[in-house]
């Protein structure tokens, strides 16, 4: 199955399952990307799991990513699906408020998603409701902020020694 | 109650409180720190083990000690800054990172690699492969016991690490590669070490081999330790030689190849029940697999016209220093290329290889500004080893090390 046709595949199965939930679909690169309402996220991998046809029963990563520009939908997270045995891949994204940042949790589908979810709680904050042991990963537990938010720097603020206007972001 | 009936009642129920903040009987099991600075763990990440005598009933993992916040380093580096950083991921087998962060970097900006360049590139992973799994299956051999597999095979690991001090000067974390290719070609004294490296590589795999492949104990010790199912294997999103040691075929060279991998007549190595011993024979297989890698792309090499190492990419792709010197064209990229000025597309791209010990996958979103807008790395160890205290559970605490080093878990990939 080409890439085309494994987007209009999937998109199809999804539209007819939850219709006004499939916000988007597109080609990037080779990955087909879905982008869907985030309190559906974990019936869409259950169903995209148990479906005969395409079996996503494999999940490659998920990782968070902050847009702070993108008001109402500061935080996503992108899941990506493997079919191994068609060697179909998907990924899928989800966005949620940075005020409300509650996502149903994906663990009873898949055990990975343990710790992929906590470190993306350690990193940017995302609650994922009803994950077993929501609590930090590779930081300390005393830390107060979420540090791959874009708002917090690299380095202390305050240092003076280091000028990077002109080079780095 | 016998100690194996509390076995299948723990097997059967997964209520039990967190460890760490104490257990109903404290009469009855005892804690048992492993780690964080255990010369067993071989790196630094901490188990919690609740003990009955020497039966592991339940564990937690602390991990996090070596967290150096690559991923937020990389939003700050332009592009070809972040190689050396990848380097510090697995690094028992620094190149493929290296190539895996080129490659997708390469994907991102739609650069096409020679095919000279994608099979000296093969042969360097296929290296960097069998050095990573020299180092974990002679480790298994150290916590069954067996020194002297480790420190004899341990010679030809120096030997690898030779030819990476000839191919780029480095020999651990190797920052080898170039956006766009090799930062220089082979050179002869390479191509002579890695032709006797495989002259004098099968006899000393077989030697090793000889050790410990039939040994009664270490069979006795291996088999039936810390077994996982392939269901299990799957539905925790294992990867690489773990997953195929359960029977699953999946390897990222064959299902999604990069590099040319198509065109390379190798097997996949499975096992059958997923144990130590299944685990440490599929990388012995894979071993001999790469060696049969490297000789294919030796001769690939030969057919193709010498002197090519890198794409003819030069926004991407820093000109030799005497031209820099000399030709204003290329003291104009060379200055665009170091203040970052190259325009990069914007998009997205996932591109995955078979490290050492899994898929290792980089995820890059491109905003268009010199350093990547997000980086995410899937870390084959951080995503597997939340499986170990499934696989500990209910076994012996020195079965426990013994899974522990035969999952290959790397301190530096786990905490990034």
């Amino acid at each position: 199955m080409d890439k085309e046709a494994l987007l209009t595949a999937v998109q199809e199965k999804l539209k007819a399952q939850f219709g006004e939930g499939i916000i988007s679909s597109e080609l990037l690169y080779d990955y087909p990307v879905f982008t869907i309402k985030s309190d559906l996220i974990c019936d869409v991998v259950r169903f995209l799991y148990n479906d005969d046809e395409l079996a996503f029963q494999y999940l490659t990563t998920l990782a968070g990513i902050h847009y702070p520009d993108n008001k109402g939908q500061e935080l996503g997270i992108m899941y990506q699906l493997h079919n191994l045995p068609k060697n179909l891949r998907i990924r899928i994204k989800i966005a949620v408020s940075i005020n409300h940042p509650v996502v149903p949790t994906i663990t009873p589908v898949f055990s990975a998603a343990n710790w992929m979810e906590r470190q993306e709680f350690d990193f940017f904050g995302i609650i994922f409701n009803g994950h077993p042991n929501l609590k930090r990963i590779l930081n300390m537990d005393e830390m107060t902020y979420h540090p791959m938010r874009k708002e917090y720097p690299l380095e202390d603020g305050t240092r003076e020694d280091k000028d990077d206007k002109m080079f780095g972001r | 109650m016998s100690s194996k009936n509390k076995i299948e009642k723990l097997k059967t129920d997964n209520s039990s409180p967190s460890i760490i903040e104490g257990c109903e009987k404290p009469d009855e099991f005892s804690t048992l720190n492993l780690g964080p600075t255990h010369p067993a763990t071989h790196g630094i990440f901490q188990n919690v083990l609740k003990m009955d005598g020497e039966i592991v009933m339940d564990s937690e993992s602390t991990i996090g000690y070596i967290h150096r916040a690559f991923e937020k380093i990389a939003e700050h580096r332009p592009y070809y800054q972040f190689t050396p950083i990848t380097d510090r991921l697995n690094y028992c087998s620094s190149p493929i990172n290296n190539m895996g962060w080129h490659m997708a970097v390469e994907k991102l900006v739609g650069i096409e690699i020679p095919k000279r360049v994608q099979y000296l590139r093969v042969i360097i992973m296929e290296l960097a492969r069998i050095s990573d799994h020299i180092i974990c299956n002679s480790v298994i051999g150290v916590d069954t016991g067996a020194m002297t597999g480790f420190l004899y095979i341990f010679q030809m690991r120096e030997r690898i690490y030779e030819i990476y001090e000839e191919l780029c000067g480095a020999r651990l974390t190797t920052n080898i590669g170039r956006i766009g290719g090799l930062e220089r070609d082979f050179t002869p004294k390479a191509w002579s070490l890695i032709d006797k490296f495989l002259v004098d590589f099968p006899p000393a795999l077989k030697e090793f081999e000889n050790l410990l492949m039939r040994n009664r104990i270490f069979m006795d010790r291996t088999i039936g330790c810390g077994p996982i199912s392939a269901e299990r294997a799957l539905n925790y999103s294992f990867s690489g030689p773990n997953l195929r040691a359960a029977g699953v075929d999946y390897d990222v060279r064959v299902m999604n190849p990069y590099c040319s991998y198509e065109e390379f007549d190798f097997i996949i190595p499975v096992g059958l029940n997923g144990d130590t011993y299944d685990r440490f024979m599929v990388r012995e297989g894979e071993m001999w697999e790469s060696v049969k890698i490297i000789q294919q792309a030796i001769e690939k090499v030969k057919k193709e016209p010498a002197g090519v190492f890198h794409a003819d990419v030069p926004e991407f792709y820093l000109p030799p220093k005497e031209e820099v010197y000399n030709n204003m064209e290329a003291l104009i990229y060379h200055f665009k290329i170091v203040m970052g000025e190259t325009a990069i597309p914007k998009g997205e791209v996932y591109q995955a290889v078979e490290g050492g010990n899994g898929e290792l996958g980089y995820y890059i979103i491109s905003d268009g500004g010199r350093a990547p807008y997000r980086v995410h790395i899937r870390r084959p160890c951080f995503i597997y080893y939340q499986a170990y205290a499934e696989m500990i559970k209910g076994g012996m605490l020195s079965d426990a090390i013994l899974t522990m080093s035969s999952m290959n878990v790397i301190a530096g990939e786990l905490d990034a």
